[in-house]
């Protein structure tokens, strides 16, 4: 179990527990978080999964996968350095702890 | 209208989107979405992709059962809408009659079979229980049959190939996927499949489905011992041309996707639209066109908008190692122009119509910008910029 806390734009967190090889996007889908859209099913093809990665945990997660950084271009709220598709983190057991935070808006 | 009851028939990719829409436009009258396949709404792209391998069902579902109640939707799932009664503005399931405000209908397509001896052997690739059923059927090796070589088929033969099943595709168009897609991306395409030792019959309609496989017109006998018919849909209309509401492939409405009918919209795959650009009325099979429409709609109920649709239409295709991105919406005579990092432009009377690109999300990111920046981008203007879409 991967536990991973997603912090909605009004601060609200709620606290998730996802298997590895769950994506940050997919276990939001699967437990009802509003913030997360993910229209194109993780896709790399819509960006309304767009989550800001917490400083502590940009090592953990990662650089941005091939292509990512253009589809983050078109994201609804401000992109910045934390920015990430959530589609493509996809959770292992070095992500256990892991807080992201949502964007105002994903379309 | 924020109170009313809106009635969704469909409960797929796009009914979902337009009760989520709905409440998030603040819509706060009653929700009720009907669909009739079982369970959850689910996502129908990974059923020939990642669930073929992968067979996890649950990873499918759009949104949990828990989403449903909190945001106060009713979800009627199994459930199939006989009539729609305008008069009375009521829908009637069976016995029972459903009054509604608004409706959106958003009942998709359904597996076109054309009259082919022996189709009643050959296997559909489009609802769940579908791919269910075909990935069972990949339990041991197989020699496969796809009839039709277009984005399901080959998304699915890429799939089967790379299992290591033996498999053909027979397609009545001399290339492949050429509804949709350049004479180029074709040819790609069919290097691809021929490279994972798929057997194409390019230019080859199927005149029988026998018991060792597919009779072709040309005599040829390809041996398979399953079958796939993955030859395109047709849109769910009934419902509406029953109502006395227009059809022409597909529900037709106007630019606020609404029918003649002012309580009544349609979306998504059965929905013929007005497409921005040209006027001419279109129909998209797409995540893209549902989920977008859905939206739409929900901002003419809920806030009573009239801004015109006009998305930028956009599409993919997962093929074995490429992924093959649409921008904008080309005919299949559309003019191409082979760019050298491999993005095809197409352009109908010396306008950019759309952008296709293989593992390049660059470029069809620039594609979507520039097809959805006002102004249509021209050949000439492109030709200037030596074709650089950034320059543009
Ligand atoms: C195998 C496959 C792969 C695909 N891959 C891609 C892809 O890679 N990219 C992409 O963009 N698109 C893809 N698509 C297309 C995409 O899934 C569809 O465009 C999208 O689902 C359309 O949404 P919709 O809401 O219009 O229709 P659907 O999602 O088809 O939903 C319509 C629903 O309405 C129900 N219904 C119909 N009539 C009634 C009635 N009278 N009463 C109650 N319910 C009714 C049907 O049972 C169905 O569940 C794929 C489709 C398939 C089948
Ligand atoms: S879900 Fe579409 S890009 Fe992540």
């Amino acid at each position: 179990m991967v536990k991973v806390t997603y912090v909605a734009h009004d601060g609200t967190r709620t606290e998730l527990h996802g298997d590895p090889g769950d994506s940050v996007m997919s276990l939001a889908i699967a437990q009802g978080i509003d913030g997360i859209v993910g229209e194109c099913g993780g896709s790399m093809m819509c960006a309304t999964c767009h989550c800001y990665v917490e400083e502590d945990w940009a090592e953990a997660t990662g650089p941005r996968m091939d292509g990512e950084e253009d589809m983050l271009e078109s994201a609804a709220c401000e992109v910045t350095e934390r920015s990430r598709l959530s589609c493509q983190i996809k959770l292992t057991e070095a992500h256990d702890g892991l807080v992201v935070h949502l964007p105002e808006e994903q379309v | 209208m924020s109170g009313g009851h809106v009635v969704i028939v469909g409960a797929g990719q796009g009914g979902l989107q337009a009760a989520m829409s709905l409440r998030q436009e603040g819509h706060e009258g009653q929700i009720t979405l009907i669909g009739g396949e079982p369970g959850l709404p689910y996502q129908r792209p990974p059923l020939s992709k990642a669930y073929l391998k992968t067979g996890e069902a649950d990873k499918l579902a759009l949104r949990p059962a828990s989403f449903f109640e909190s945001k106060a939707i009713t979800l009627r799932p199994g459930i199939w809408v006989d009539a729609i009664d305008r008069a009375a503005q009521q829908v009637r399931i069976g016995s029972e009659t459903l009054d509604y405000d608004a409706l959106i209908l958003a009942t998709g397509t359904r597996n076109l079979r054309p009259p082919i001896p022996g189709l009643e052997r050959a296997l559909d690739l489009r609802t769940l229980e579908d791919a269910r059923t075909l990935r069972a059927a990949l339990d041991q090796p197989r020699r496969i049959a796809v009839i039709g070589g277009g984005f399901i088929g080959l998304e699915f033969a890429a799939v089967a190939a790379g299992l290591g099943h033996n498999v053909s595709v027979a397609e009545v168009a001399p290339r492949l996927m050429a509804r949709a897609v350049s004479p180029e991306m074709s040819e790609r395409f069919r290097s691809l499949h021929e490279g994972l030792g798929t057997e194409l019959h390019l230019g080859n309609g199927v005149s029988e489905v026998t018991e060792s496989g597919l009779l072709l017109a040309d005599g040829t006998e390809v041996t398979a011992d399953l079958v796939l018919l993955a030859a395109g849909v047709r849109p769910n209309v009934e419902l509406a041309q029953e109502a006395g509401l227009e059809v022409d492939n597909g529900i037709v409405v106007g630019t606020t996707l609404r029918t003649a009918d002012p309580q009544i919209f349609a979306l998504g795959d059965c929905a013929a639209f007005p497409e921005a650009t040209s006027g001419r009325r279109v129909r998209l099979e797409s995540v893209q066109a549902a989920t977008d429409h859905a939206r739409c709609i929900a901002k003419a109920i809920v806030k009573g908008e009239t801004t015109p649709y006009a998305a930028v239409p956009w599409f993919w295709s997962d093929q074995h190692e490429l992924k093959l991105q649409i921008a904008g919406l080309a005919d299949p005579s559309d003019e191409s122009v082979g760019l050298e990092g491999g993005a095809v432009l197409r352009f109908r009377g010396g306008c950019l119509t759309a952008v296709e690109t293989i593992n390049d999300a660059r470029t069809h990111m620039q594609a979507r910008r520039l097809l959805g920046g006002g102004a249509v981008p021209t050949r000439d203007s492109l030709l200037e910029k030596n074709y650089d879409l950034t320059a543009a």
